[in-house]
């Protein structure tokens, strides 16, 4: 037990706590506990994202997966049940299938990736080292991180950018930032068009409660 | 008066400090861990904190819509604006060199990233918060038995 080292005790600790609360996720039927569980997935994630040395991906995971996917999710929640319906054992027999197709075809890939921190691995030779050095010399950055994103990778950067951007712009076309969907009135060649929600807003409001 | 003084007194403690900590990270992303796309996400979680607690409609006021819109778009024009100007610049796309091609100490590469590090923090700002209404707006109020 003495020699083992710290940060792999970590590790197998932050591991195994993810593979109890996925274990508790699956198991649940309350929404409210899925959504928060998730949220502590994302923050153990980070956790063991720090541990592992890349913090700039920490970062992210802990404000996106904790922060902002906990809260959508709530919101989400917040329009269905509150409560998931338990599914028949027989339906869920090809999804069990499938995942162990894919658990298995995992762990024969583990045998191929590289060591953890192998320096003539795929990720960190060729351009990765390339970068590091370039770094030094051409943009004189501490963290090489942020050279390669928004310079060296700078159209990639811009790509991602683009895609947040039209993620927002698709939500505001669905649903509007007031939530005034299908309440919208218009009037082409004269004649008084309006949404379908404004002209039976009662029978609407029947359904929701 | 709402039963949650507790959270409102902590949350309003917290969400200019949580605002600062996301400049923080944007304005430090060069040095350390950090940048646009997370100072973005925690700047639209103080927002979406302060709706949350005080109610979607005082974080309208605080926050319209209207700028939330104009946020998005300005982030990927302030982003796409920086190569445009290299290019106007003499050099390739993105190439930030050409802000300041004599700079020994590569200045022209720090004013390229911070500017589009800027445009990234707009958009993902504006692009969360944008989401959050309009999912929020959707959604009837909490009632306390939510809480």
């Amino acid at each position: 037990m003495s020699n083992i080292p710290p940060t792999l005790m970590l590790d197998m600790g932050l591991m195994a706590m993810l593979l109890v609360v996925a274990f508790a996720v699956v198991r649940l039927r309350s929404l409210f506990a899925i959504v928060m569980l998730q949220g502590v997935y994302s923050l153990l994630s980070a956790a063991w994202f720090v541990s592992l040395d890349a913090v700039d991906v920490a970062f992210t995971e802990a404000a996106v997966g904790a922060g902002i996917s906990t809260v959508l999710m709530l919101g989400a929640m917040l329009l269905t049940e509150r409560e998931a319906k338990p599914v028949a054992m027989q339906k869920q027999l090809g999804s069990l299938f499938i995942v162990t197709i894919t658990g298995l075809a995992l762990f024969y890939a583990i045998g191929d990736m590289p060591a953890f921190g192998d320096a003539h691995s795929a990720a960190n030779a060729y351009v990765g080292s390339d970068y590091i050095a370039a770094t030094k010399n051409n943009i004189i950055l501490p963290n090489v991180v942020t050279a390669v994103l928004a310079s060296f990778r700078g159209y990639d950067t811009f790509g991602e950018v683009v895609v947040i951007y039209m993620a927002g712009l698709g939500i505001l076309l669905l649903l509007g930032l007031n939530g005034n969907a299908g309440k919208w009135r218009a009037q082409p060649n004269g004649q008084d068009v309006a949404g379908n929600r404004n002209s039976n807003a009662d029978s609407e409001a029947g359904d929701k409660s | 008066m709402s039963p949650h003084v507790i959270l409102r007194v902590v949350s309003k403690l917290l969400i200019p400090l949580i605002a600062l900590f996301a400049l923080y990270v944007q304005f430090h992303g060069d040095f350390g861990p950090g940048g646009g796309f997370q100072a973005g996400v925690i700047f639209a979680s103080s927002i979406i904190l302060y709706a949350l607690i005080f109610g979607l409609d005082e974080a309208k006021r605080a926050v319209p819509p209207s700028w939330v819109r104009i946020g998005m778009t300005l982030g990927v024009l302030i982003y796409g604006g920086t190569g445009v100007a290299t290019w106007m610049l003499g050099g390739e796309f993105l190439n930030y060199t050409y802000f300041a091609p004599q700079s020994t100490h590569a200045a022209g590469q720090h004013w390229g990233i911070f500017a589009v590090e800027l445009g990234v923090l707009c958009t993902v700002t504006s692009a969360m918060v944008a989401i959050f209404y309009a999912f929020g707006s959707r959604a009837p109020e909490l009632t306390d038995e939510d809480w």
